[in-house]
């Protein structure tokens, strides 16, 4: 796979804005090798009661559509059309002003003009006309109307899989226009025919059973963070016991599973361990992790409302049955869109649950009242504001830091004071990105919504481009040689984009530099941090 | 839903706003017709049967026809005007216009208010230059 | 590569074309039949878009949070791009309604050979629009001037103000100013031609253009074209047409003579007002109205403090915990994680069924 993903230099020279002579609409798409995902493995649609699971081929002519796949689609989108108001009115008002053209990671890195959103969206509203409006059905394509076909269907599915819902477009639309909302009913829309794409089906489906998306099962999940354990131990000298599904806890905590999985998210997840670990040997407080829910990210989301849903009462179901009084939720993106934005009315009221108050120092979460379910970043930030941690941020001294602001929880929830407080406050060496690619601004990491899969390594690359193209500005202005990130996605997508882009820099999550700086009770001297590089001044110990 | 009130009030204070010509001439005025001013002609007007131009045209074009003069008058400092007929005007204002039209009121003002226009010929013309030199 | 302008253009100057001709021939059709039908159509087609959405159900809490969010007090909150309080949601919406605050934050980017980006402010468009809007706003407010009598002094100073700045031509070959400039006209002119340009000459801006997004460009400028010439070069009797759009407003039309001397110039000017107001409630026109209505700007970004109720939530399949245990418990006692049900219960209990 990697040796046929382009160039980085071969990317970049490839990227032309200038748009196609002919009107979009008689540009045929181009599934192309490298920009898309491997259709979804029938077992996993079949296995969450989906429709039209399938074994089919995106490169394929035949889709292995139903027969009647057109009015489903159209009865489809009638219904979402009474069931959204955002969708009803994004369909009529666009003016078409051009402002979102170039504000897209995707259209940056690829200038494909169908990945400006204006057009991804003109994609499903060229249709909309057609269906529903008078104008489409009188004027046709003078209306910018076009009929549903194969072809169309097809040019859909790519570029809904080409939009990482990072809403950076509507940040900019004056009428607030959200493709990440258009991208999520065309996908629920696609779902319909059954033409997922596997990189989120079966993640999906593993999360229903095992109640992650890796498929852990519980006792590998114990197994797993048993691992950690040892690996804390022998850097700092204390041994941990981690709650698993213990009743009675005060706080049950829920992370994307993903840091349990792999580098460089594990180093974040042993960070969880030792800040719970240093919070209960100071402090008595006691939290549990859940096998059951043990999943924080929802690619459910990524498919349905509905399958949203379902993944995500499981946080609420675990709270309710082990008692605790709030949930506290780790470093993920989409998982604090839906967090933030959709748990509470899907699953809620939490009534059974108190508002959060962190009991060591006594605040209370009111903007967190009636979801109940607070950020580690937030947590965080309130435990040092209040001097509760004991922090050698010198520890961090090695690592010139950047803070790279995840798509959702920037613009699905405008958290970005909390983690750059934190890390702030355990590392002496940080410098913020150019002013119009962080906050609100931010760009997304180029693989969110689940495209994170190897076999679509060009089209994540090119959607990573702007993100790493500033990073590598602080890093050449500033020497930055670590990204920090609040998201496991990017976790998970950053290190392949900075190893593509900018080499020098790595990627960690702020809780690992929160338990590379905290100070544990009883704890030997430590020489390197949690990677087991050596700790500044201790280059020489170490050998 | 609890948001269909405000978009009801909404929609009706737009309806309210943009229908309100309609509304005020008909709710407020009674809907009484508002016709054009007639405008009132002095005897001399009566006598002299055509203006300087064809009535036609003066009752669109006159303030142009106004401002050619002033320009012939102040920038080259000629005075006669011809017109199709062949006769010439003294091309002034007090002196022409308001020689038969010495009736502002009644025939100048009747018609610029009507249109809400406010010509700026009175901030150095005195508007009854007649009246004046008696 | 461009029919879709050139249809539209072809479409204002038909449309001109039967005014023209058929205006003074038809004066009872033209003046006053046409202009009632457009207000129906308006009125009705607006009532029926905007009702249409509101039948449409909010099922989620999503505003586009454009700031920091609420949190602990010590942390500064942006409380106009990410509003916790409804107050808080009225000066987002004022803003963006008012001044186009989203546009306002436009950049564009730029790549440089060595493949570095950067992302200029670029506010032409927010100006442009801008000026577009409020002249709009400002020729309809003084248009009143035909529709009452007598005319009211607000309307008058509005007059007053956009005439302010006096600007005359004075050459034989030239007579210009008179009556006096309304900027307002002026500027409308120039920003609809500038949003033209725009559309034709930035490469992504064309590409994205439909025929129905120069139409209404077209039919603006072809408003404003015609009001300029009427009000400063090709005379109409000014009387006469308040006359008519008089009767309009008094329902006195229907039994009416359309004033003579009204020329077809007018009629032109009322064919595309008339246009405009027919097509605005099936167009993209009615983001008027929309922009009210978008669910990420106008609600509350306090989403995890106050519940937001979907009308429509319905009950899921979910995974249950007792269906999770049932299928790992074996594996869970051995790694022991505790269970909510010991292994003999659980088949005493399975046996009973």
């Amino acid at each position: 796979m990697a040796d046929e993903t382009p160039k980085p230099s071969e990317l970049l020279s490839n990227i032309d804005y200038r748009p196609p002579a002919k009107q979009w609409m008689d540009v045929p798409v181009n599934i192309r090798k490298g920009m898309y995902c491997y259709a979804a493995n029938p077992k996993s649609v079949e296995y969450l009661g989906l429709p039209n699971a399938r074994a089919w081929n995106p490169t394929d002519e035949d889709w292995k559509l139903p027969e009647n796949w057109q009015q489903i689609l159209h009865e489809g989108f009638k219904e979402r059309l009474e069931k959204f108001r955002s969708i009803k009115v994004f369909m009529d008002i666009c003016v078409r002003c051009g402002a979102c053209a170039d504000k897209c990671h995707f259209f940056i890195g690829t200038g494909d003009p169908k990945n400006m959103p204006v057009l991804r969206a003109e994609l499903l509203r060229s249709v909309y006309r057609n269906d529903f409006t008078l104008m489409g059905k009188l004027l046709g394509r003078f209306a910018g109307a076009r009929p549903m076909t194969i072809d169309v269907l097809k040019e859909w599915w790519y570029y809904l899989f080409q939009c990482t819902e990072c809403r950076r477009c509507s940040l900019y639309c004056p009428y607030g226009i959200d493709t990440a909302e258009i991208t999520m009913f065309g996908r629920e829309l696609i779902n319909l025919l059954g033409l997922n794409i596997d990189w989120i089906a079966t993640p999906v489906a593993n999360c229903y059973r095992t109640g992650n998306h890796l498929g852990i099962q519980p006792h590998a999940f114990k197994d797993m963070i048993d691992f950690f354990v040892d690996d804390i131990e022998e850097i700092t000298g204390v041994r941990m016991e981690p709650n698993f599904n213990k009743k009675g806890a005060d706080i049950l905590f829920i992370t994307p599973s993903g840091d349990v999985f792999a580098d460089p998210g594990t180093y974040t997840c042993m960070g969880y361990l030792m800040l719970f670990h240093f919070l209960k040997e100071k402090y008595g407080l006691d939290v549990t992790w859940s096998t059951y829910a043990s999943e924080g990210g929802n690619f459910g989301s990524f498919t349905s409302h509905e399958v949203m849903k379902r993944l995500n009462a499981k946080m609420y179901l675990e709270a309710r049955r082990l008692g605790v009084k709030w949930i506290l939720g780790g470093e993920c993106g989409h998982m604090w869109r839906v967090i933030n934005q959709y748990m509470d009315t899907m699953n809620g009221p939490a009534d059974f649950l108190e508002v959060p108050v962190n009991p060591i120092t006594g605040t209370r979460f009111e903007n967190a009242a009636s979801t109940k379910m607070v950020h580690i970043a937030e947590f965080t930030a309130d435990l040092i504001k209040h001097g509760k941690l004991d922090l050698k941020p010198e520890r961090n001294d090695n690592k010139i830091l950047t803070f790279h602001d995840s798509c959702n929880p920037a613009r699905g929830m405008g958290m970005f004071d909390e983690p750059r407080y934190v890390i702030q406050n355990v590392a002496n060496h940080f410098y913020d990105m150019p002013a119009n690619t962080i906050r609100e601004q931010t760009f997304c990491c180029g693989s969110g919504s689940g495209l994170n899969a190897g076999e679509n390594m060009e089209e994540r690359m090119a959607g990573g481009l702007p993100r790493a193209n500033a990073v590598k500005y602080v890093h050449e202005k500033h020497g930055v040689n670590m990204l920090a990130c609040v998201c496991a996605i990017d976790r998970a997508a950053l290190p392949t984009s900075m190893a593509y882009w900018v080499p020098e820099v790595q990627v960690t999550g702020m809780t690992e530099l929160v338990a590379n700086a905290l100070v544990l009770p009883g704890e030997q001297e430590r020489t390197t941090d949690l990677r087991g590089e050596p700790l500044p001044g201790m280059e020489e110990a170490d050998e | 839903m609890n948001d269909k009130k405000w978009i009801v009030l909404g929609l009706a204070v737009f309806l309210v706003l943009f229908l309100s010509p309609f509304l005020y001439n008909v709710l407020i005025k009674g809907a009484k017709a508002a016709p054009m001013p007639e405008v009132v002609l002095t005897e001399k007007a009566k006598a002299a049967k055509q203006c300087v131009m064809p009535t036609e045209f003066m009752r669109a074009n006159h303030m142009q026809l106004l401002d050619e003069w002033r320009l012939k008058v102040v920038r080259s400092g000629l005075r006669d005007f011809t017109n199709a007929e062949g006769k010439t005007f003294n091309m002034s204002l007090s002196n022409t216009c308001l020689d038969c039209h010495s009736n502002k009121a009644d025939f100048c003002d009747r018609c610029h208010n009507y249109a809400s226009v406010a010509p700026y010929c009175w901030d150095c013309h005195i508007q009854n230059p007649q009246g004046e030199t008696k | 590569m461009n029919k879709f302008y050139l249809s539209s253009l072809l479409a204002v100057f038909v449309l001109a074309l039967i005014a023209w001709a058929g205006g003074p021939a038809l004066p009872w059709l033209f003046g006053i039949v046409l202009p009632y039908a457009a207000v129906i159509l308006f009125v009705v087609g607006v009532i029926r878009k905007v009702m249409g959405w509101s039948r449409s159900a909010v099922p989620f809490a999503i505003p586009t949070t454009g700031g920091q969010q609420r949190s602990m007090p010590w942390i500064n909150q942006n409380k106009i791009d990410n509003p916790s309080t409804k107050f808080g949601v009225f000066i987002r919406m004022a803003l963006e309604i008012l001044t186009f605050r989203s546009l306002f934050r436009n950049t564009r980017i730029k790549m440089t050979e060595e493949g570095r980006f950067s992302y200029n402010l670029e506010l032409f468009l927010w100006i442009g629009a801008l000026a577009f809007h409020y002249a709009f706003l400002a020729t309809l407010v003084r248009h009143l001037r035909f529709f009452l009598e007598p005319v009211p002094l607000c309307i008058k100073a509005i007059e007053t103000i956009d005439s302010f700045f006096r600007f005359e031509i004075s050459y034989d070959a030239i007579q210009f100013g008179l009556p006096g400039v309304y900027i307002s006209g002026i500027v409308l002119f120039a920003a609809v031609s500038y949003l033209f340009l725009r559309r034709l000459l930035i490469s992504k801006v064309r590409y994205i253009s439909l025929a129905q997004d120069y139409f209404p460009l077209f039919l603006i400028m072809g408003i404003a074209f015609t009001g300029i010439l009427m009000r400063y070069f090709t005379k109409v009797e000014i009387a006469a047409i308040k006359d008519l759009t008089m009767s309009l407003v008094t329902f006195k039309a229907l039994a009416f003579n359309v004033p003579q001397g009204i020329g077809p110039l007018f009629y032109i000017h009322l064919i595309l007002v008339c246009t405009l107001l027919a097509y605005f409630p099936f167009s993209k026109l009615m983001h008027m109205g929309g922009i009210f209505l978008s669910p990420t700007r106008n609600m509350t970004a306090n989403t995890r403090e106050v519940r937001h109720v979907n009308p429509w939530n319905y009950p899921v399949k979910v995974h249950t915990y007792e269906a999770y245990e049932n299928e790992f418990r074996e594996k869970m006692i051995e790694a022991g994680l505790p269970v909510d049900k010991m292994p003999d219960e659980s088949t005493a209990e399975e046996e009973k069924e």
